[in-house]
């Protein structure tokens, strides 16, 4: 499954790539990628808690960037 | 987000008064005031970061170098420091923001609402998300065309360069095919919709765009593995800077060596880095996207800028899949009676050829003439003209009714002619190349690219001819769909190849060569889901001068990125040089630092201008699809 997410208030793209090497690194994330330039984080995953992995997605943004935020899509 | 627009110039302006006044204690606290003032957020962002375990963090970093520039009593510069690196984030958030929207702005082409229309007639504007195919929908003059649909109703022009760059409008009548994106010009347009909104022509173009800088240029992996190793190697640099001289050197001082090393530290972010190379790709991408060429990764534009070999398939990218007559052979006739009888006998087929023998015979041609029209597709055509039983057609159509065909010395396309069952002659055609074929292949050729192949399933003449006539420097005719893979196989693995392999086809049926290239570009892809799905890069006009300008974007954006990759990393170098030595200063340090990465910024941007560049090639699409669906 693939999904994209805003992230907001993303400020520096250092933080980006690391931010998206973390989510990568993550137990059930098949791929990830965080664009900078268009705020996005793109998840791609075979877990069936993808809520709880996005959780995770969350913390780390919010620990390298402490005023981003994780957009979660609404339902 | 604080205000820095204020906090900034009161922090110098408390700096500037500090340094006035000569008392020491009333300095120190007027500087300490300016310093909190300019960063205090980025101490906060500090601590945060170091509570939660990250120590390279920039915030971090920045406070580490200008706390120290105050315990070793460098007041002023700590002030300096902090100001200066704030205003440089206050101009890349600047910068960056503005980008974004540029590149939005390019990509405004999604529709706020859609005029659906009713069964009393009326109508009523929705959302483009809620309409559902079959619905009829209507679009008033100026306005976008939200869904891809046909014309039920009007007739109008469409203003295509939001999706092809082209610049003349496109008619459009009952029946035929309006794309989103499209802006309708001059009449009331009604639509039956064909596709749901996430499936448009424009919702795919939206998405690939912005999907595309997902797509890692090797030098942003490049750049992002540097960056990862690079902050932490110049902050234990640092730190051996402080510590080491003093403990091994006799005289050197401690606080001499410190001063040296926070230089080191405010060296030590790499933003400028990771952000100005795929600030670049994107910006490429997005003016590429404004001329009509979808480039569908910034890997993909990597790749096409390196390329030294186009491969290009013939027909429809070279040529317009259009024939025009070019010698008479009868025997046993006229010229005037061959192609008489051959023009009667084809008037009413639709295949290019026959429109070829028609165009070429220019008079009114009396259908009463002809009677028991019989036309065999992908052979030719028999009918009685004037009572006489005529064949046009393939070789294989004549011997199937027992008509033996000489052996014609000259290939090419060629179609044979019998009448009453003797052999009567034969008729030439040849493919007319596009009218900016030979411009685009010539500046592909100034821009450095050292080999051109077509590759073309028509027979050897044909091809050669064309390629005579572009200055292509190999053919390989007779192809079929897979020789093609094969050929480009060959030409990949041509020991001393140079460079990258383009191919360019047009995207229908040469999808695995598209794929087994290093990059594929499709022509003419303008409202083809196959092609735009096959293909790197999707040229949305069948203009082919497009190609030079893809790979001149592609070209620009890829020299953009380096000299931001080399320039960036070159002053960081020589910073740290230099303050190893104790010849730089915090102040310059903090120069360098800003000013690289606005610089970077700034020339980043300059790709988000880049054009295709087509001047002096007006390319007039004449639709060659078209002619064929007719």
């Amino acid at each position: 499954m693939t999904q994209t997410y805003k992230i907001r208030n993303l400020g520096c793209a250092a933080c980006a790539a690391k931010m998206e090497r973390k989510i990568k690194a993550l137990p059930g994330v098949l791929d990830a990628r965080v664009n900078f330039i268009t705020q996005k984080l793109t998840l791609r995953t075979d877990s069936t808690q993808v809520d709880d992995l996005v959780r995770q997605a969350g913390d780390i943004i919010k620990s390298l960037e402490p005023n981003a935020l994780l957009v979660l899509p609404a339902r | 987000m604080s205000k820095r627009s204020i906090r900034l110039p009161l922090a110098l302006a408390l700096l500037l008064i500090g340094l006035l006044i000569p008392g020491t204690a009333v300095r120190a606290a007027l500087l300490l005031a300016a310093y909190l003032i300019a960063g205090y957020d980025v101490l906060w962002g500090a601590v945060r970061g170091v509570l939660r375990g990250q120590v390279f963090g920039e915030s971090f970093l920045m406070s580490l170098a200008t706390v120290g520039a105050i315990i070793i009593g460098e007041y002023a510069e700590a002030v300096a420091v902090m100001a200066f690196y704030q205003t440089g984030e206050m101009f890349q958030d600047y910068a960056v923001d503005k980008s974004r929207r540029a590149i939005a702005q390019v990509m405004n082409l999604r529709p706020d609402s859609v005029n659906l229309l009713t069964e009393d007639g009326s109508s009523k504007a929705v959302d483009p998300a809620g309409v559902g195919v079959g619905a009829l929908i209507l679009v008033r003059p100026g306005e976008k065309i939200p869904l891809d649909g046909i014309i039920v109703e009007g007739e109008s022009q469409l203003d295509t360069a939001a999706l092809t760059g082209e610049a003349l409008p496109r008619a459009a009548a009952p029946g035929e095919e309006a794309l989103s994106g499209c802006i309708n010009l001059t009449g009331t347009l009604t639509l039956r919709v064909t596709r749901p909104y996430d499936q448009s022509t424009v919702s795919k173009i939206l998405e690939m765009v912005e999907n595309a800088s997902d797509k890692k240029s090797r030098r942003e992996t490049f750049i992002t593995r540097f960056s990862a190793v690079y902050t932490p190697v110049v902050v234990i640099l640092a730190l051996l800077v402080a510590f080491l001289p003093p403990l091994l050197l006799p005289g050197a001082a401690l606080q001499d060596w410190v001063y040296r090393a926070l230089n080191f530290l405010v060296v030590s972010c790499p933003c400028a880095l990771v952000i100005s190379i795929p600030l670049s790709f994107f910006g490429g991408i997005g003016g590429a996207s404004r001329a009509g060429i979808l480039m569908k990764g910034s890997n993909h534009l990597e790749t096409l800028a390196r390329a030294q070999t186009f491969v290009f398939d013939k027909t429809g990218t070279l040529t317009q899949g259009r024939f025009t007559l070019c010698s008479i052979h009868p025997q046993g006739l006229s010229d005037k009676e061959l192609l008489e009888a051959a023009a009667l006998t084809e008037q009413h087929s639709l295949h290019p050829i026959a429109r070829a023998i028609v165009d070429a015979y220019q008079r009114a041609i009396d259908p009463e003439r002809v009677k028991s029209v019989n036309e065999t597709a992908g052979g030719g055509v028999s009918a009685a003209v004037d009572g006489r039983q005529v064949l046009v057609g393939s070789a294989a159509l004549l011997k199937s009714h027992g008509i033996q065909t000489p052996h014609t010395a000259e290939e090419g396309t060629v179609s044979h002619v019998s009448i009453d069952g003797r052999y009567a002659g034969h008729l030439r055609f040849r493919d007319l190349t596009k009218p900016c074929a030979a411009t685009a292949l010539e500046r592909l050729r100034s821009q450095g690219v050292s080999r051109l192949v077509m590759l073309t399933g028509d027979s050897q003449q044909a091809g050669q001819e064309v390629a005579d006539e572009l200055g292509i420097d190999a053919v390989h005719a007779g192809l079929l769909p897979q020789d093609k893979v094969t050929r480009v196989e060959e030409l990949l693995a041509l020991p001393g190849r140079k460079g990258s392999l383009a191919f360019v086809g047009d995207g229908v049926n040469d999808a695995p060569v598209l794929a087994r290239a290093d990059v594929g570009i499709a022509m003419g892809a303008l409202g083809s889901d196959t092609a735009i799905e096959a293909a790197d890069i999707v040229i949305m006009n069948d203009d082919p001068c497009q190609m030079a300008g893809a790979l001149r974007i592609a070209r620009r954006t890829v020299r953009i990125a380096t000299q931001n990759a080399v320039f960036a990393i070159a002053v960081k170098a020589l910073v740290l040089g230099l303050s190893a030595l104790g010849l730089s200063s915090l102040w310059m340090a903090v120069f360098a630092d800003v000013g690289v990465a606005v610089l970077a910024i700034l020339n980043a941007m300059r790709a988000l201008r880049l054009t295709a560049d087509n001047k002096g090639c007006v390319y007039i699409n004449n639709m060659p699809k078209k002619a064929k669906a007719a």
